[in-house]
């Protein structure tokens, strides 16, 4: 075989540069933490639908949400939990309970989570959340 | 061979369909049974606004100012490209000339003065049958609706559109608001859509009439249903003259000028 020690040097060189994310988080000792989500304080004991659900499925219940409101009108929400109605407003329901009109609510509670996650829903183009304009 | 490939494949195909169907059956039941409108609401069959030309002041800007502050209208005054605008004051010959008669012998007093524009929410919006995406839409009650999360800043509604009621956001609308004074419980919209009146769809839906009618103090603005003879719209139209823009395109538009 020809070059045998070229292509292998250049394969090694290749797997190092590859996996070097995994090596620079090994050398720094960079530690992931799960989001803390203790310092986001609600105003209300509990969120409108159950914990588990809402940490799963609250951005198919906000779409549902936003289809409804805009095109069909439907503005109050039935809770399955109590039959508590809500008004339902990503900014003026869901953030003034979680934090207030300040964005600490946002700060601590959507974007913490969301960070973690890497995801990047595009909801604070045009919903306020109160951090900055 | 208990199988031939041919009856793998079919069942392999009605399985996948079942497995798709689940899901989406659940998706399209989503919520239904648990929303429902405020009850509050103002409800009716054909919304429409009656502007008296004859108490609307000039210079007074009371409607504009407190419409764009309540949607969180942004600002750019120095570039027309940019500007943005829900109702605001526009000249006889824009507003109610036809190429044909561009108001040459219309009277002084009537052409030289101006005339309070916005979204006719016509009863057959052009703009709707343009919109690619159903982003603007006619709702039941009358109400030509921007789904803002919809647009995508084509701009054939603008082009469809023979009012100019709608604007495009050229630049980050949040740049052209005041960060000290903004109204918190409205959003914002983003660079790349088109805006326009959405009739304070927001504040019929809490039981409040539109924003620019409880801020006109001159009582120059009505708003109500055109279903209902007793409305406050209704009785103007049947006591007054009234003049609406355009009316030789067909489009129905759903404001009513007074003008003597």
């Amino acid at each position: 075989m020809y070059d045998l020690g070229k292509v292998a040097v250049g394969l090694a060189v290749f797997v190092l540069l590859f996996t070097s994310p995994l090596w620079y988080n090994v050398a720094t000792g960079g530690k992931v933490t799960p989001p803390d989500l203790k310092s986001a304080k609600a105003k209300q004991d509990h969120c409108i639908e159950d914990t588990e659900y809402m940490k799963s499925n609250h951005m198919d219940l906000l779409n549902s949400w936003r289809d409804s409101v805009v095109r069909e009108g439907n503005r109050v929400y039935t809770s399955r939990l109590d039959g508590k109605r809500y008004n339902m407003s990503l900014s003026n329901t869901c953030l003034d309970c979680h934090g207030g009109k300040t964005g600490d609510g946002y700060v601590k509670f959507c974007r913490h989570c969301h960070n973690y996650n890497d995801v990047d829903p595009f909801c604070w183009d045009c919903h306020l959340n109160f951090e900055e304009l | 061979m208990g199988i031939t490939k041919r009856d793998f494949l079919k069942i392999a195909g009605v399985s996948a369909i079942g497995a798709g169907a689940v899901p989406a059956s659940k998706a399209i039941a989503g919520f239904k049974d648990q929303v429902g409108p405020n009850k509050e609401a103002l409800t009716g069959e054909r919304w429409a606004m009656v502007v008296d030309v004859r108490k609307c002041p000039e210079g007074c800007d009371d409607c504009a100012k407190a419409c764009h502050f309540t949607h969180n209208v942004p600002e750019f005054t120095y570039n027309k490209r940019h500007e943005i605008k829900w109702i605001w004051h526009e000249k006889y010959v824009n507003a109610f000339a036809v190429p044909e008669n561009e108001g040459e012998y219309v009277d002084k007093a009537t052409a030289s003065r101006p005339f309070l524009v916005l979204c006719n929410h016509c009863d057959n919006p052009p703009c709707v049958r343009v919109c690619p995406t159903q982003a603007t839409f006619k709702r039941k009650d009358g109400v030509v609706m921007m789904d803002y999360h919809r647009c995508i800043g084509c701009r054939f509604c603008m082009a469809a559109c023979p009012y100019g009621s709608r604007s495009f956001n050229l630049k980050d609308p949040r740049l052209g608001l005041d960060h000290t004074h903004y109204n918190k419980d409205f959003p914002t919209r983003m660079k790349g859509v088109v805006e326009k009146c959405n009739f304070c769809a927001e504040r019929l839906a809490v039981g409040k009439i539109p924003v620019c009618v409880e801020a006109c103090k001159h009582g120059a603005l009505a708003f109500g249903d055109l279903a209902d003879e007793n409305s406050q719209v209704s009785k103007l139209l049947r006591e007054n003259y009234t003049v609406k823009r355009k009316p030789e395109l067909g489009t129905l538009p759903m404001v009513y000028y007074i003008v003597r």
